[in-house]
């Protein structure tokens, strides 16, 4: 049954500091409504609980990517189509600007935000990934002030997060150190444009002198959480890359992964996939990645 | 939690539709889909799925292609909205012709969100290949026609659109 408009309230006032405000004013009572995309659907399946709603859609201290020297930070409120525009993220954040272009469609890549998509908090979402392989760090604000929390851990569980109820998630960091590495990013849906990950993967490395310098995995869709892959990337790293750390490789991954049978896939299918995945990863790694 | 449940009344919202200005008495979280079809009537603007995977309710607001259903209402306010019922002037849209000479239309219900979405392309892209086509489209679905008309009308479309301009 479709939502009743009159059982809800939206408000929108208009900057992040009267935003705050109201959040603090009773926490946890207003929940932030960005590009909608996530919760518009549930809406309009008459699933949306919450029945009070701040709209932070084109707040401006959320918007803009702005570019400094050592880094890069992202507004929450950036959405897909800015981000898979912007040179500095397509040429440095390949796998963030590759996610955007899947996310969806063009109107949802219009609408659709990053900040939605870490705070959505799928284990599916497209971005995630890229942002566990960049270590990204995140910018919280509430009226008690910012605080900088890693990426890594921000999700605390299946749908849940270390967000407070009087906060916004407010920018994305990412280090620009990466650009002498590969990137390497794949999606397995069952159609390219609309369709939610089966499984996707994110990595970056590099190999000097036969051995694999840097690596970082990390996989969508296989763990109640975006998962980096730390035993996997442990047991290659240091390593020259042959037939026998493949084989090491795929029995570390299906044995850190927790992936689950459900509507888009079965937990047999993920494992076989994700190992394949960080297989192909490897080889292209080995095949002349710069360091 | 006494006042978990307040209520927003209904309110004025002002919009501008196709060029015109609208003040329609509305809540807050209705769908900009439900206002244009059911209180301005501007029923060219289809629903499909009512979850954004179709496509079929694209329109323009401030000139980027959204699914209207997806959008309440609040957000949209003093917004300039385009539908498909903006889009011929005194003869049909250069769009409109080619997807009526292709082909391009069969039961009807995706075309307008097709062409809002071709339009939203050929304005960031005057030179679209078929990749950038079938991307660009990709968000809006069609049950009959095979795509293959559709993307035929856009590709005539940009051709045309481009000749004029020389
Ligand atoms: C047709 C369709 C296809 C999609 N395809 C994909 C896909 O391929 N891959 C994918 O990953 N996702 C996909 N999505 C999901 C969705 O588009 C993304 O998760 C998007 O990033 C959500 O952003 P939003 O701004 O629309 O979020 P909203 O719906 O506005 O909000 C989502 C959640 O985030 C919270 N929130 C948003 N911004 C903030 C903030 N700054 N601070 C605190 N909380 C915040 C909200 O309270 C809410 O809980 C799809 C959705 C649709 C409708």
């Amino acid at each position: 049954m479709r939502s009743n408009p009159r059982d809800y309230q939206l408000v929108a006032p208009g900057t992040l500091h009267a935003v705050l405000s109201l959040l603090a004013e009773a926490p946890g009572k207003w929940l932030p409504i960005a590009g909608g995309t996530d919760l518009m659907v549930l809406y309009g399946a008459g699933k949306l609980a919450a029945r009070n709603l701040v709209s932070i859609w084109s707040l401006p201290e959320l918007r803009g990517i702005e570019v400094l020297p050592d880094q890069v930070r992202i507004g929450a409120g950036c959405t897909y189509a800015e981000l898979r525009e912007h040179p500095v993220i397509a040429r440095e954040f390949p796998l963030l600007a590759r996610a955007a272009s899947w996310t969806g469609g063009t109107a949802n890549q219009n609408r659709g935000t990053i900040g939605g998509n870490i705070v959505n908090a799928s284990p599916a979402a497209d971005s995630l990934p890229a942002l566990l392989v960049y270590e990204a760090e995140l910018i919280l604000v509430s009226v008690r002030g910012e605080r900088r929390v890693p990426y890594l851990g921000f999700h605390t569980g299946y749908k849940t997060t270390q967000l407070a109820g009087d906060e916004l998630l407010r920018a994305v960091c990412l280090a620009r150190q990466f650009s002498e590495c590969l990137h390497h990013t794949r999606k397995v849906g069952a159609r390219s444009a609309q369709a939610i990950a089966k499984v996707a993967i994110a990595a970056l490395g590099g190999v000097a002198g036969g051995r694999v310098q840097e690596v970082r995995i990390a996989l969508a869709s296989v763990a109640p959480v975006p998962l980096r892959l730390f035993e996997t990337e442990r047991a290659v790293k240091g390593k020259s890359i042959d037939k026998c750390l493949l084989a090491a490789a795929r029995r570390a991954t299906v044995s850190e992964i927790r992936p689950i049978d459900d509507i888009r896939s079965t937990a047999r299918y993920r494992s076989a996939v994700s190992s394949n995945l960080v297989e192909e990863f490897l080889r292209r790694l080995s095949a002349g990645a710069p360091i | 939690m006494s006042n978990s449940h307040e209520i927003s009344g209904r309110r004025e919202f002002c919009f501008t539709v196709n060029g015109e200005r609208k003040t329609v008495p509305a809540y807050p979280m209705e769908r900009l889909l439900d206002v244009l079809r059911h209180q301005l009537r501007l029923t060219g603007t289809k629903e499909g799925c009512g979850e954004g995977e179709c496509g079929s309710c694209a329109v323009l607001m401030d000139g980027i292609l959204v699914n209207s259903c997806l959008v309440p209402l609040l957000q949209a306010q003093n917004a300039n909205i385009l539908t498909i019922e903006g889009l011929a002037g005194a003869g049909l849209h250069n769009l409109q012709q080619a997807f009526l000479h292709c082909g391009g239309t069969q039961c009807g219900i995706c075309t307008p969100g097709m062409i809002l979405a071709a339009l939203y392309l050929l304005k960031k892209n005057p030179f679209p290949t078929i990749e950038d086509i079938r991307e660009g489209l990709s968000g809006s679905l069609c049950r009959c026609t095979g795509y293959m008309q559709i993307f035929e009308a856009v590709e005539e479309a940009a051709r045309r659109q481009t000749s004029d301009e020389v």
